[in-house]
């Protein structure tokens, strides 16, 4: 573990260099503890795939009277992650409309849309962290034969809930927005709301599978959302 | 009471200080673009320093009243005005029932900050009433204000006018100069990327907002292109992607990011930042962590100082 000044007002708290579930159970061990801590002269905590970045008010609480109380937190908290763990079930819908990519992603894997489906619902994802847009999870744990690049060139308007791969990656489209994924399937879930508490579906270090759904479920889950709404 | 926008001006939001504690779900804390001018506007006309304001951007907007307001204009000068008469800056004045404040282009400077005796009502969104335009959520619907958009002034309390004992000056009349500790990555650049950081002229981009500022000027490259694993990104980081060319991080930045942080606007220059222009030439000074600390401390008791 290192810890380094990131600024002023920040420290990074690094675990190592590479994406893996072991040194990411470590960074959210460490974002839970100081989560727990509740300290205010804490403002904010950015975990990344094998980092925690620390934000602090430099006022309030020096430089190295963090650093020690990381030191203190960091070894000892390794099996808090394991308890927390929550596996969400994430519905979505594998239909042409909502995946217009599917049938080309299929092909070029060399697989059938049926094979496409299950190979991405099969796998027990984990959110490594939270980032580029709100509620926007970074996910591991794809099935190498679903890599795939992302689209030359990015689509002006891809539907909040939208289902997606880019590298090695998957991900939910939390709101209408650009982006340049190649789009699978559609949940009718709300991955971000600003007024609920929590405001996002998802949180750093949870665990979450894909249910596939067919339309009819889907219309249904989404009236439902709709109504709590009103 | 309320006030509504005959004009939006250029780019107008509601800010308070900011929302804090929920970057691990992705959102950034947005608040002012120059906190310094932000608190003296509230602090002005006699409110909390953290109550909601207008940041205006560039072009400033035109408000009317429907009743009497105290109110402060702060940040970037623009010629403000009630019909022909030009109102005060840095001082609060009264804007009469009926009357329309119209605030023009900023002559110096990018924001300009509009505070309200009571502050306006605004629902406050996981703690802040900030809007985050990449959210679509906080102050008016989540978005920049439109014309005819109605805003709610809240009563105020047995709130003091305050005044200003020097004229401030404006933030930006020094040298546009932000001084920056090294960064997160600083060993992934050699002593020759740094040299040209903390010597060369950097111009902002057009292609600057809220989330970050890119500049224009030598090429600042790493020593090797190896990838970083995407990390945490806090306030005021200078990145540099491949092209070399530095990007600050501002605001409404994203809380994640994949390329090396070579070094760290200080929290004491962050204002500074927020009043920059497109096409403002800014360079960079370096300063130590402790030096860095030192001068947020001395800010701090100077904006206590400042006030009669």
């Amino acid at each position: 573990m290192r810890i380094i000044p990131a600024s002023d007002s920040s420290l990074l708290v690094v675990f190592g260099n590479e994406i893996s579930p072991a040194l990411h159970k470590r960074v959210i061990a460490l974002f839970h503890a100081l989560q727990a801590w509740h300290d205010p002269r804490i403002r904010n905590l950015h975990p990344g795939y094998a980092s925690l970045l620390i934000d602090f008010d430099p006022l309030q609480l020096t430089y190295d009277e963090l650093n020690s109380v990381v030191q203190q937190m960091a070894p000892a908290s390794d099996s808090m992650a394991d308890e927390r763990a929550n596996v969400i079930t994430i519905p979505v819908c594998y239909d042409i409309e909502f995946g217009p990519d599917l049938a080309d992603v299929a092909q070029q894997a060399g697989l059938s849309l049926e094979e496409v489906v299950r190979l991405h619902s099969s796998p027990t994802y984990l959110v490594y962290f939270l980032g580029f847009t709100p509620g926007f999870a970074y996910l591991g744990g794809l099935p190498d034969i679903l890599h795939m690049p992302r689209l030359t060139s990015p689509r002006p308007l891809v539907a909040g809930g939208s289902v997606g791969i880019a590298g090695s990656q998957t991900g939910i489209y939390p709101f209408d927005s650009p982006g340049g994924w190649r789009l699978i399937g559609r949940t009718p879930l709300r991955m971000f709301d600003p007024e609920a508490t929590p405001p996002t579906l998802l949180g750093p270090g949870d665990r979450i599978k894909f249910s596939p759904i067919d339309r009819a479920t889907f219309q249904d889950i989404s009236s439902r959302a709709e109504a709590r709404l009103r | 009471m309320t006030i509504r926008i005959a004009k939006p001006g250029f780019f107008t939001t509601v800010q308070d200080l900011g929302r804090y504690g929920y970057a691990h779900l992705g959102i950034s804390p947005a608040g002012p673009a120059d906190p310094l001018s932000f608190r003296i506007a509230n602090l002005l006309v006699g409110n909390n320093e953290n109550f909601p304001v207008l940041e205006m951007t560039l072009l400033g907007a035109s408000l009317e009243f429907e009743r009497s307001a105290m109110v402060a204009l702060t940040g970037a000068r623009c010629e403000c005005k009630i019909g022909s008469a030009q109102v005060p800056f840095n001082a609060a004045f009264e804007v009469p029932a009926g009357a329309i404040l119209q605030c023009g282009s900023m002559m110096t400077g990018a924001r300009c900050y509009l505070a309200v005796q009571g502050g306006f009502d605004i629902p406050l969104i996981m703690g802040s009433a900030s809007t985050f335009i990449a959210g679509h959520f906080g102050g008016l619907n989540g978005r920049r204000l439109q014309s005819g958009n109605v805003l709610q002034v809240r009563q105020p309390g047995a709130s003091r006018i305050r005044s200003l004992r020097v004229s401030v000056l404006d933030p930006l009349g020094a040298p546009r100069v932000l001084r920056a500790t090294k960064g997160a990555q600083q060993e992934w650049f050699g002593p020759e990327a740094f040299a040209k950081l903390f010597s060369g002229a950097y111009v902002v981009s057009e292609h600057s907002d809220r989330s970050g500022l890119r500049l224009k000027g030598e090429a600042v490259r790493p020593r090797e292109s190896s990838e970083l694993l995407t990390d945490g990104i806090p306030l005021g980081a200078i990145q540099v992607p491949q092209d070399g060319q530095p990007i600050i991080l501002f605001v409404d930045q994203q809380t994640t990011g994949g390329y090396p942080k070579m070094a760290n606007v200080i929290a004491a220059d962050m204002h500074r930042v927020g009043q920059l222009r497109p096409r403002d030439e800014v360079r960079f000074s370096e300063v130590s962590i402790p030096e860095a600390v030192q001068l947020l401390r001395e800010q701090e008791r100077w904006i206590r100082e400042i006030f009669q």
